[in-house]
């Protein structure tokens, strides 16, 4: 009875940040990531963006599944997402589609924005397939926005076309900051990524990493929070903030 | 059966008027081109010479003091409609059999009122009550019982006592006690002598139909008129010299004697006939369905009672919110209403009862059939702003007058997934049909340590299978290769981290590394000649990070110089 309101006005709700920073409320519902095809920094740029956006906007556990659908010749490039290696609070929602061709690909992305159990559906499409035109493209846009489930389609190894992605990056991986405890060792996962078309956002270049799952620039380290992604509990974090407050308060907030 | 009202505007009239306007002379008229006509005149006015037909200025010439009343058609098709859905109380369906007829079928329905005898005695009285006059008949077809209950006698007009003793043997399901007898006889057509063979006949009998032959007999004679027919056809005939349908029948004369030469008369009857399309132009035709050799469809009516819902009130309202909310109960009834009936109102009446007596009556119309309560509720709402409650309401009814058939639809699925999206498991079902059940998968954790062999892909709805959780300080790439891809490397030690390495086809220099993370193989599984990986995590200058492996050792005498391979990558 009560028409739901048309994706422009979904958009233009709030007033828009000029600069893109990460922990935006407002993001776009379909975003794409071009990435080449050689290194998982498209997807992982992804997975940072999804997990930004879903914590930015939701509340308590998100328990909604994520779909992953690639494309046989993004599988074949850059393999299948490794369940140890995901993000712990999506390893265990993830649902994965392996769909033979791009046009199956496009079919799987749609299907999966117009479901309502799902938190938001990631795409892996290689290269620029005559599927993937600016038709295709604006029907994933409208069904996202029509259904608010969000879309980051990751393009590899793929001219920028037209699209109509509200939010269009370039990633790339980019040399990591040294690891906490081993200086040697890869630390975490960091990229370049350009915004290069955005609906609501000037355009820009930002080095991001994915700081123990949280999104962050990566030229401004904070030392607030561990650099190491992953193991070992870092307990400066306790110590440091409390400043005038008691420690009890601090660990229960 | 059939009855015949043979009088039924005259009787609607008198109904109407008091007993001594019927003691005056009166007819019905009807404006004609030329004039006023009778339509039907009271008993009067039939003494003073009025007959149906005439012109009034020559029924005034006989009787000055006619009195004119004007006839009512519709009214009387009304009041006939009305009738025949009374009538169903003697059978389950009745029709219309215009101007002034009404045909019921009460097929197994005479034991009810305890024989057809007694059935058209309770019809004869029924009417009787109600002031009309009817004279009722009983036939096994439509065509038959009109012919009797308005021509069983000659004399058509008489005080509606249906003779029993003549009609006895008319009644449905009576036969011939003979079944040799059972065949026409010529000899009564031709004559036209009355055969009514006063067989006494149990009125309980089972009653084989009787056949067309056997009805023909009963039915001999009785005027052409008795057909149903035209004017212009009954003065066809009557010119032709058929005046009974046991002419008609054996219209040649000659009978059993002469087949050949009964069938030419008969084609040539059938020839002058044979423009006649229509029933009524017919009478080889009404003959066949008097006898009922041909069917012939009739038109039930069927009673349509109008969705009505009401509400009586405890406490009489006398305020606004309260009567909105009557209103929305009362049109959610009726919704539920014409949702039975597969209907949407048109008209919508809405009666408000007050407690002085008072009816206010609100009316909406709609441009097409519907049936949402919440739209009725708001039309309705703008129509109550008017309203004088007065001491209060305290009975409120809506109905809808008009409605038409509104098929129940179902907003289609595909329109309720564009509305609501899809469940999860619509999802997967509709993505598996097209791409196939194993191409929508969800990756499970098994108990191996060999990286391609620790996850599985299963169905993702299935329940997810206990296990352990992976050591957080394994930290493992993003994406697995299907197959781990070989390597060239450059390595400064043999058993080191390499410096560079080609993959793709492009040579990577290695800026840090991790490792070795020492995976062994899994000797209850695998052969004894498998070799071991020794895994690093690296990134090269680009920042791109993978996690290649080192197969075997070198001297592990399990096969020669070990390979390298790259699985996984760091995101």
């Amino acid at each position: 009875m009560f028409p739901k309101p048309s994706p422009a006005r979904v958009l233009s709700r709030e007033q828009p940040e000029p600069r893109w920073r990460p922990g935006l409320p407002a993001q776009p519902f379909h975003s794409e990531i071009f990435a080449p095809a050689n290194e998982a920094s498209g997807a992982g740029l992804a997975l940072a963006l999804a997990r930004d956006a879903l914590g930015a906007s939701g509340e308590g556990e998100d328990t909604r599944q994520v779909l992953w659908v690639q494309d046989r010749a993004a599988i074949r490039q850059g393999g299948r997402p490794c369940l140890a290696g995901l993000p712990v609070d999506l390893a265990h929602r993830l649902i994965h589609v392996a769909a033979a061709t791009p046009e199956d690909a496009l079919f799987a992305l749609e299907e999966g924005l117009k479901c309502r159990d799902l938190a938001c559906v990631i795409g892996e499409i290689a290269g620029n397939p005559r599927a993937l035109s600016f038709t295709a493209s604006r029907r994933l846009s409208l069904t996202a926005e029509r259904h608010g489930v969000r879309l980051w389609l990751v393009r590899l190894d793929a001219a920028p076309d037209l699209s109509s992605a509200r939010m269009r990056w370039s990633a790339r991986a980019a040399p990591s900051a040294p690891g906490r405890w081993d200086a040697a060792a890869p630390g975490p996962a960091t990229w370049h990524a350009e915004l290069f078309r955005a609906r609501t956002h000037q355009p820009g270049q930002w080095s991001l990493s994915d700081d123990a799952g949280t999104l962050r620039f990566a030229s401004e380290p904070d030392l607030e929070k561990p650099m190491e992604s992953g193991a070992a509990p870092d307990l400066v974090h306790l110590a440091r903030p409390t400043v005038g407050r008691s420690l009890a308060a601090r660990v229960h907030a | 059966m059939s009855i015949w009202l043979a009088r039924l505007s005259v009787d609607r009239w008198r109904r109407a008027s008091t007993p001594e306007a019927d003691a005056a002379p009166t007819a019905l008229i009807l404006e004609t081109a030329h004039g006023p006509r009778i339509t039907a005149a009271n008993d009067a006015g039939l003494a003073a010479g009025a007959r149906p037909g005439m012109l009034l200025a020559d029924a005034r010439a006989l009787c000055p003091d006619l009195a004119a009343v004007p006839a009512d058609p519709a009214g009387d098709l009304a009041c006939l409609e009305k009738l025949a859905l009374w009538a169903q109380r003697w059978g389950p369906w009745s029709a219309l059999d215009p101007p002034d007829g009404l045909l019921v079928d009460v097929t197994g329905a005479a034991h009810l009122f305890g024989g057809e005898e007694r059935l058209l005695k309770d019809v004869a009285a029924a009417f009787a009550q109600r002031g009309l006059t009817a004279r009722a008949a009983l036939a096994p077809t439509a065509g038959a019982a009109w012919a009797l209950s308005h021509y069983a006698r000659q004399s058509a007009i008489i005080p509606p006592v249906v003779p029993s003793g003549q009609l006895r043997f008319q009644g449905r399901g009576t036969t011939e006690g003979g079944g040799g007898a059972s065949y026409r006889d010529p000899k009564a057509g031709l004559s036209g002598q009355r055969r009514s063979p006063r067989h006494p006949d149990p009125a309980g009998r089972g009653p084989p139909p009787p056949v067309g032959e056997d009805m023909l007999r009963l039915l001999a004679d009785l005027p052409v008129a008795a057909l149903r027919l035209d004017e212009d056809v009954l003065t066809a005939l009557r010119r032709l010299g058929i005046k009974r349908l046991g002419e008609l029948a054996g219209v040649s004369g000659a009978g059993e004697e002469d087949l050949a030469r009964e069938a030419a008369a008969r084609d040539a009857l059938r020839r002058r006939f044979r423009n006649g399309h229509s029933p009524a132009a017919n009478p080889l035709l009404r003959l066949d369905q008097l006898l009922g050799k041909v069917p012939e469809p009739l038109l039930p009516v069927i009673a349509r009672p109008i969705p009505l819902v009401q509400r009586r009130l405890m406490e009489p309202l006398r305020h606004r919110a309260p009567l909105d909310t009557v209103l929305a109960d009362l049109a959610a009834d009726m919704v539920r209403a014409l949702e039975a009936r597969g209907e949407g109102a048109r008209r919508l009446e809405l009666a408000l009862w007050r407690v002085d007596g008072e009816v206010l009556q609100r009316r909406i119309e709609l441009a097409a059939a519907t049936r949402e309560a919440g739209h009725i509720t708001r039309l309705f709402a703008q129509r109550l702003d008017d309203v004088d409650a007065g001491f209060g309401i305290e009975m409120v009814q809506l109905r809808a007058s008009w409605s038409e058939p509104l098929a129940l639809s179902q907003a289609d699925l595909d329109a309720a997934a564009e509305d609501h999206g899809t469940s999860l498991a619509a999802c997967i079902d509709r993505l598996s049909v097209r791409l196939g059940p194993r191409a929508v998968t969800r990756p499970v954790l098994r108990a191996s340590h060999i990286p391609e062999r620790a996850q599985s892909w299963q169905p993702p709805l299935e329940p997810v299978p206990a296990s352990q959780h992976p050591l957080a300080f394994h930290t493992r790439p993003l994406k697995l290769l299907d197959r781990p891809e070989p390597i060239a490397v450059l390595h400064a030690a043999p058993d080191g981290v390499p410096q560079r390495f080609r993959w793709r086809g492009e040579v990577r220099e290695v800026t840090r590394a991790q490792g070795p993370e020492r995976i062994a193989p899994e000797w209850w599984r695998e052969r004894s000649t498998t070799r071991l990986r020794d895994y690093y995590r690296i990134e090269d200058a680009a920042g791109r990070r993978y996690w290649i492996y080192r197969l075997g050792l070198v001297g592990d005498g399990r096969g020669g110089v070990p390979e390298w391979f790259l699985q996984g990558l760091y995101a």
